[in-house]
C-alpha cells in the first residue's frame, strides 16, 4: 500500500474527476490517493465518481481555500 | 451458458440517455457509461466561476445519472482531439458553431472503438428520429452508424422501431418489441416511460449541454478567428469565452472585463497570459486584455475599464497596467469612457 497526491487546483469539473480516474487507474487496490482542488463541483463530482466505480471515499474536507479528498483505492 | 452481452451508453447527462440505457438494462444487459469532455461542455463550468451562481447545485449530471441507473461511468477527455471537428466539420454546423453530425459520429466512433478494447458487444445513444434538426433525423441515423463504423452495432432503444434492426436484435440480444417508435419533437413518451421506468428525477440542461450551441458565445468563437485572421483555438480560448464582458474596440485587441468577484477569481489565474489591468482608485474589474495592444490601445482599455469601475462618474480614475505579470505595474489616470460612447458594435455578444 503507498500513498499518492494528485494537484487539480484551477481546474474545472470534470477535469479533475478525469484525473483522478486516470490516476486511480494507474493505482493498485490498497492505494490512498489524495486529491487538491479548488473547484466547490469536485466536493460532488469525485465522491459520486467513487461510488460509481466503487472505490472508498476516506475523507472530503475544504481546507481555507482549497478542498482536499482522500479516496482508497479499491478492486473496482 | 449464455454469454453475458454488454454495452456502452453515451451519457450526457439528460433524460433520453438515461432512458435509453434503463431500457437495454431491463433486458438483461450488463451496461457501462460513457461520457465525452470536449471543452465546450456546459457542465458545471459557469457556475462553479461565477460567485452568484455559488448557490445552485453544483454536481456533475452524467455522474449523477449513472448513479441513479448503477452503472460506472468513463469520463474521457477529447478536448485536444475534438478541435478538428470544430474547425473542420465534414457536414458542417448547425444554427451557430455547433457541428452536431460530425460530434455525433466522432463519439459513436470512440466509444466503438471503447467497445472493442474492452470487449464489450454494442454501443447505446438516446437519440430521437426527428428530435434535433442537424443530428437526429432519419436520414442522419444511418449516416452516423456508417462513418463511425460501427454500422449494425449502434442501438437506439428509442426509435429503434423506425430504424433497421441492428445486430444484437438479430442475435437474440435484445428484444425488438421491447424497445420504442418516439419520434419527433414532443417529449411526452419520454416523460410516461420515466414512470413507467420509475425514473421521477432527471437533469434538464437549459439550452443544451454544448456552448456552441449558444448564439453568443459562438460569436465570440468566430470573432477570436476573424481577429487572429485564422480558425484556430487553444483549450485556454475557450475557457476564457465563457467568462467576462468581451469588449473588441479594434482588431489588434479585445478587452475581458470580469463582471463579478467570481469571475474576478478565475481571471486571476491567467495573469501571467495576458496584458491586464486594474483600478487601484476604485473598486473595479480585472480585466485582460487579448491581443496586441499598443500603448494608445492601452490608455482607451483603461477609459473603459474605468466605465465599469466604482469611480465610472469620477472625473479621474487610475489604474495599474500589467504588461508582463510579476514586473512593474505602469500607473495611469484616466477619465472614465461614458457609457453611451462605447458602440455598440465594440461588444461581442
Amino acid at each position: 500500500m503507498s500513498q499518492h497526491e494528485l494537484n487539480a487546483r484551477n481546474l474545472l469539473c470534470p477535469i479533475p474527476v478525469i484525473r483522478t480516474q486516470n490516476k486511480i487507474s494507474e493505482l493498485s487496490p490498497g492505494d490512498l490517493l489524495v486529491v487538491y482542488c479548488t473547484d466547490p463541483g469536485t466536493l460532488h463530482d469525485i465522491p459520486a465518481w467513487c461510488r460509481v466505480h466503487g472505490h472508498t471515499l476516506v475523507s472530503a474536507e475544504e481546507q481555507s481555500d482549497e478542498i482536499v479528498i482522500t479516496i482508497e483505492v479499491n478492486d473496482a | 451458458m449464455t454469454k453475458q452481452r454488454k454495452a456502452v451508453s453515451l451519457i450526457s447527462g439528460g433524460l433520453d440517455s438515461m432512458l435509453a440505457t434503463k431500457v437495454i438494462q431491463e433486458q438483461g444487459v450488463h451496461v457501462e457509461g460513457i461520457n465525452f469532455y470536449t471543452g465546450f461542455c456546459v457542465e458545471g463550468h459557469t457556475h462553479a466561476i461565477r460567485k452568484k451562481d455559488k448557490e445552485k447545485q453544483k454536481k456533475n449530471s452524467s455522474l449523477w445519472v449513472a448513479e441513479q441507473l448503477g452503472i460506472k461511468l468513463h469520463i474521457i477527455d477529447i478536448s485536444e482531439e475534438y478541435k478538428d471537428i470544430v474547425l473542420n466539420p465534414k457536414h458542417g454546423y448547425g444554427q451557430n458553431l455547433n457541428p452536431c453530425l460530425d460530434c455525433k459520429i466522432d463519439m459513436v466512433s470512440r466509444a466503438w472503438q471503447w467497445c472493442q478494447d474492452n470487449d464489450f458487444d454494442f454501443v447505446i445513444t438516446g437519440e430521437v428520429v426527428g428530435q434535433r434538426p442537424k443530428s437526429q433525423r432519419k436520414e442522419t441515423m444511418p449516416i452516423i452508424a456508417r462513418e463511425s463504423q460501427i454500422e449494425d452495432r449502434l442501438v437506439r432503444p428509442l426509435c429503434a422501431q423506425h430504424l433497421t434492426e441492428t445486430l444484437p436484435e438479430r442475435e437474440g440480444w435484445i428484444k425488438r418489441d421491447e424497445l420504442y417508435d418516439f419520434h419527433g419533437r414532443n417529449r411526452k413518451p419520454q416523460f410516461a416511460l420515466a414512470k413507467k421506468l420509475g425514473i421521477e428525477e432527471w437533469s434538464q440542461p437549459a439550452g443544451g449541454c454544448c456552448f456552441l450551441t449558444d448564439a453568443s458565445y459562438s460569436k465570440k468563437l468566430q470573432d477570436l478567428w476573424d481577429a487572429r485572421g485564422e480558425r484556430r483555438y487553444e483549450v485556454d480560448d475557450i475557457m476564457l469565452l465563457k467568462v467576462g464582458r468581451h469588449i473588441r474596440p479594434a482588431k489588434n485587441f479585445k478587452l475581458i472585463v470580469s463582471r463579478e468577484e467570481g469571475e474576478n477569481n478565475f481571471m486571476r489565474g491567467y495573469r501571467p497570459q495576458f496584458t491586464y489591468l486594474y483600478p487601484t482608485s476604485h473598486g473595479g474589474p480585472l480585466t485582460l486584455i487579448d491581443g496586441t495592444p499598443t500603448e494608445e490601445d492601452l490608455e482607451l482599455a483603461a477609459r473603459i475599464v474605468a466605465r465599469f469601475s466604482q469611480g465610472r462618474d469620477a472625473e479621474k480614475v487610475t489604474l495599474e497596467v500589467v504588461r508582463e505579470h510579476n514586473q512593474p505595474a505602469q500607473v495611469v489616470h484616466v477619465k472614465p469612457m461614458p457609457a453611451e460612447e462605447i458602440p455598440e458594435e465594440w461588444y461581442i455578444h
